[in-house]
């Protein structure tokens, strides 16, 4: 497998420079590495500048509405538990309007890996504030700065339940698809949260910003097993900014909890001549 | 009126509506025709409950009257003894009701069902059974029909519910059996035994329907009246390989029976107007990237919350447009419990082969009413229309949208090799791509709406009940056909001649046929569930006819088949 087999061929919609690039990249290789091929793959998108990777990354996608990803991969994935499911979202999208789902689809721990492009801002419709902008950023709808503070999705997703939950930065592409392929391999509901500066509308979150202030996780011999320990580094955004893996745990997906799919998947399974004469018995 | 009506009140908590349906499966079981409304507040415990059977050999909906009233509290008395006919009778719980009045020939047979409970070793809750139990011996019915009931009621529950449940209901029997028998007038005798007939409600049906057209992806998030529904759908789902999936709200439910059905397991969700406003976003989407999905729309009184317990019939306008765009779909409205099942089933197939989402539309009427129905035909082979992998091998340039005639485009599903492509809730062009070239943008409205025209033809044609010669035709949908048909029954025996023009497909809509029976109409009247006719309304979009009398009734309650009788002499006396 090669780069280019996951390569539509399509022109790229994203700013000259703009992380989504990287990210594209990032995600080819890492499925690469996973010896995956594109028609094992399933990739779910929400609306925003993310989504426009549903042209360019050659695997089957579908392109569903602002916010609702999530449950489309969900569905897809009990339909067919043998596909590889990732969902790819925008801040806006999974923090916001998205955001049940993102808390919801992290308990049933369903083995999905979802990739978030948090740039804080909503890039597709010019750079308004978003969940995930600081307190005191000043768009076009927050003249006078954010009043509220934003979401914490690594927090969310650990006290959700989700079983592997980590960050990466667009700016470092090995450490990103090193994320990127764990997340995928992890059995269960995996994020990636990616610090992806918007280079149009973002003139905080820059990656200046970034390249002074992450560092990796894994260098200080950080255990990923520790609950408490990784909500607590969850907290840590100043100075130093974490990124990697914060908490990783085994536990039974959501379609293992299925007897029903044990032997076969949905999709698998016979519908021609479904015998319903015994349930007509409870209603004689 | 039928022959036997039977009405049995008290409070929530109470197991009425158990008590109702196991009344009326003996009566089926006894060779009638049953029909059984409830009645219920929208709460758990208090609040004034009603089970009301109707017995006869033929019999469509809710009575008006009733002739044996079983009262477990003084509150249903108070509030039904006025129902009852001359002749009637109440039953009443000796230990709990202090007396019942004598007026108009009503008998009164006090009971003491709390004190015949105990003595039945069970807990208060089964005066319930004690009163099935007298009301079976004062309607002249052998125990042995209720005996049989109980106990493929109860089996599930364990030896000792079965039998406390039977000593219960058999002390009434004796009890009644002892005292009055013969004093009640509206004895209804045993007919031949048909095991053919099938006690149940629309949700039931839809529930066996689904299953039987292959669904194998339920999401649902709770809501009157289709919480059975989801309850049936959950009860069956390890045993039929089945996904059942609580959902965490309708958007996550509807966004699921999506992702499930473009993973190529058919799908369903089921809600009420309510949670269908928080999916209306997501069925354009099915609509748009042409992915089957099967929805059920119970509706209850709006708008917003509304009534939560009691019916309307007033989302057609709302599922007939919703969404934004324009986009083919299907809506079905089927009106008793076998279209119930059978429309289940066409609707799947329909919406699988034309790639559309489609609408079963109910009422509460029709969801939550028990009603006999004739045992369904089973045998039906689901066909399959996604592709086979050597099917797509063998394709040159797979387009999953491709400009067919039909509208109808070959489908993959992921997994698949050779298949690839992008469902896109963007506009797109044939392979899925985001596309706004005016000429793809066109030619893709055109190729998705152009599945409409074959989809019309398959679709069946409206029904004419009765004979074409009539002095009126009536026009109803849903369960409103109920009322409507026993309406018709009602004036046959004064000489008048009705038929019924029932719709159930809303979407697409067989203008022709419907145009061609209304213009043949000497009279015509049509009786909605809503405040603004909009079956009516449709009609005339259609077909240019504007049916001059409208019933129409929006209270809460469905019609009484005398309310509908009525306004047809009142239509034909003014002539
Ligand atoms: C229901 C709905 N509301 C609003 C929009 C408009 N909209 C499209 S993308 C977007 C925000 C995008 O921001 P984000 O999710 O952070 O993604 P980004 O563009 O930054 O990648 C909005 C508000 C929409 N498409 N659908």
């Amino acid at each position: 497998m090669k780069i280019e087999d996951f390569d539509l061929g399509t022109q790229a919609r994203w700013c000259p420079g703009c992380a989504d690039f990287n990210i594209w990249v990032t995600v080819r290789q890492a499925l690469i590495e996973l010896n995956i091929q594109p028609h094992e793959l399933l990739a779910v998108y929400g609306i925003g500048c993310h989504g426009h990777m549903a042209n360019m990354l050659k695997c089957y996608g579908f392109e569903s509405l602002h916010g609702r990803s999530l449950p489309v991969a969900f569905g897809a994935k009990l339909a067919n538990r043998n596909l590889n499911v990732i969902a790819v979202a925008g801040d806006g999208d999974c923090y916001g309007e998205g955001m049940s789902h993102f808390i919801n689809t992290a308990r049933t721990n369903a083995d999905i890996a979802l990739i978030v492009h948090n740039n804080m801002v909503y890039g597709l419709t010019t750079g308004q504030a978003s969940p995930t902008s600081a307190k005191g950023y000043k768009s076009k709808v927050t003249p006078d700065g954010v009043f509220d503070v934003p979401v914490n999705p690594i927090a969310l997703a650990i006290s959700a339940g989700a079983t592997f939950v980590s960050r990466a930065f667009a700016g470092n592409i090995p450490h990103l698809k090193q994320m990127i392929a764990e997340a995928i391999k992890h059995r269960g509901f995996a994020l990636v949260d990616v610090l992806q500066p918007c280079i149009t509308y973002n003139k905080i979150n820059t990656y200046e910003f970034y390249y002074k202030r992450v560092y990796r996780l894994q260098d200080e011999n950080f255990d990923t097993g520790d609950k408490m320990k990784a909500m607590e580094k969850a907290f840590e955004w100043g100075d130093r900014i974490p990124i990697g893996i914060f908490y990783r745990e085994e536990r039974e997906t959501y379609e293992e909890s299925f007897p029903q799919l044990k032997e076969k998947s949905l999709f698998e399974q016979g519908i021609s001549n479904v015998n319903v004469d015994r349930l007509m018995e409870e209603f004689v | 009126m039928p022959k036997l009506v039977w009405l049995i009140g008290g409070e929530a908590g109470f197991g009425i509506r158990e008590a109702g349906v196991i009344f009326a499966k003996a009566c089926s079981r006894a060779g009638y025709n049953v029909f059984g409304h409830v009645e219920y507040p929208s709460l758990i415990r208090g609040g004034h409950n009603i089970y009301q059977v109707s017995v006869d050999d033929e019999v469509f909906c809710q009575s008006r009257q009733i002739n044996l009233l079983v009262a477990l509290n003084a509150e249903t008395i108070e509030r039904h003894a006025k129902e009852l006919t001359e002749n009637g009778a109440i039953i009443y719980d000796s230990d709990a009701v202090s007396g019942a009045s004598h007026e108009n020939n009503i008998r009164s047979y006090p009971i003491p069902l709390s004190a015949l409970a105990k003595e039945s070793g069970g807990k208060d809750i089964v005066r319930n059974m004690v009163a099935i139990g007298a009301s079976l011996s004062y309607a002249g019915l052998d125990f042995s029909f209720l005996e049989a009931v109980l106990k493929d009621e109860f089996r599930g529950k364990g030896q000792e519910i079965v039998s406390i449940n039977l000593i219960a209901a058999r002390k009434g029997y004796e009890h009644a059996s002892d005292n009055f028998r013969d004093d009640f007038k509206f004895q209804i005798k045993a007919r031949k035994m048909s095991s053919n007939r099938l006690v149940l409600t629309g949700n039931d049906a839809i529930g066996i329907g689904a299953i039987k057209a292959g669904c194998k992806f339920f999401a649902g998030y709770p809501m009157t009246p289709i919480s059975a529904l989801i309850h049936f759908m959950s009860a069956h789902a390890k045993e039929f390989g089945i996904v059942f999936r609580n959902a965490s709200d309708e958007i996550e439910a509807i966004n699921m029976a999506i992702g499930a059905s473009y993973a190529g397991a058919r799908s369903m969700t089921a809600t009420s107007g309510g949670g269908f406003s928080l999916m209306v976003e997501a069925y354009g989407m099915a609509g748009m990237t042409e992915t089957p999905v099967v929805i059920v729309e119970g509706t209850r009184t709006g708008p917003s919350t509304g009534l939560p317990t009691w019916t309307e019939q007033g989302d057609l306008r709302f599922v007939l447009h919703a969404s934004q765009g324009e986009f083919p779909r299907i809506v079905a409205a089927p009106g008793d419990a076998s279209e119930c099942y059978y429309n289940t089933v066409e609707v799947f197939n329909l919406s699988e082969k034309y790639q559309v989402p489609a609408i079963i539309l109910v009422d509460r009427h029709l969801a939550e009413s028990h009603m006999s129905a004739e045992k369904f035909k089973t045998g039906e082979r689901i066909p399959g229309h996604i592709l086979k992998q050597e099917q797509l091998k063998r394709m040159e340039n797979y387009r999953r949208f491709s400009f067919s005639e039909t509208g109808i485009s070959p489908r993959s599903v992921p997994g698949m090799q050779g298949g690839l492509f992008i469902a896109n809730s963007y506009e797109h062009d044939e392979y899925g791509f985001y596309s706004e070239d005016p000429e793809t943008v066109r030619k893709m409205k055109e190729k998705r709406m152009r599945k409409m025209e074959s989809l019309i033809d398959e679709i069946p044609e409206p029904v004419l009940h009765g004979s074409e010669d009539a002095d009126i035709t009536l026009v109803a949908w849903g369960s409103t056909k109920l009322p409507a048909l026993q309406a018709i029954r009602m004036l046959a025996k004064e000489g008048i001649k009705a038929n019924l023009l029932q719709i159930i497909y809303m979407w697409p809509f067989k203008a022709e046929r419907i145009e061609k029976i209304l213009r043949n109409a000497r009279q015509t009247l049509i009786a909605e569930n809503n405040q603004t006719g909009q079956l009516a309304g449709l009609i005339r979009e259609k077909t240019g006819i504007d049916i001059p009398n409208k019933l129409l009734k929006y209270d809460g309650r469905q019609f009484y088949a005398e309310e509908i009788a009525d306004k047809v002499k009142q239509v034909l006396g003014e002539r």
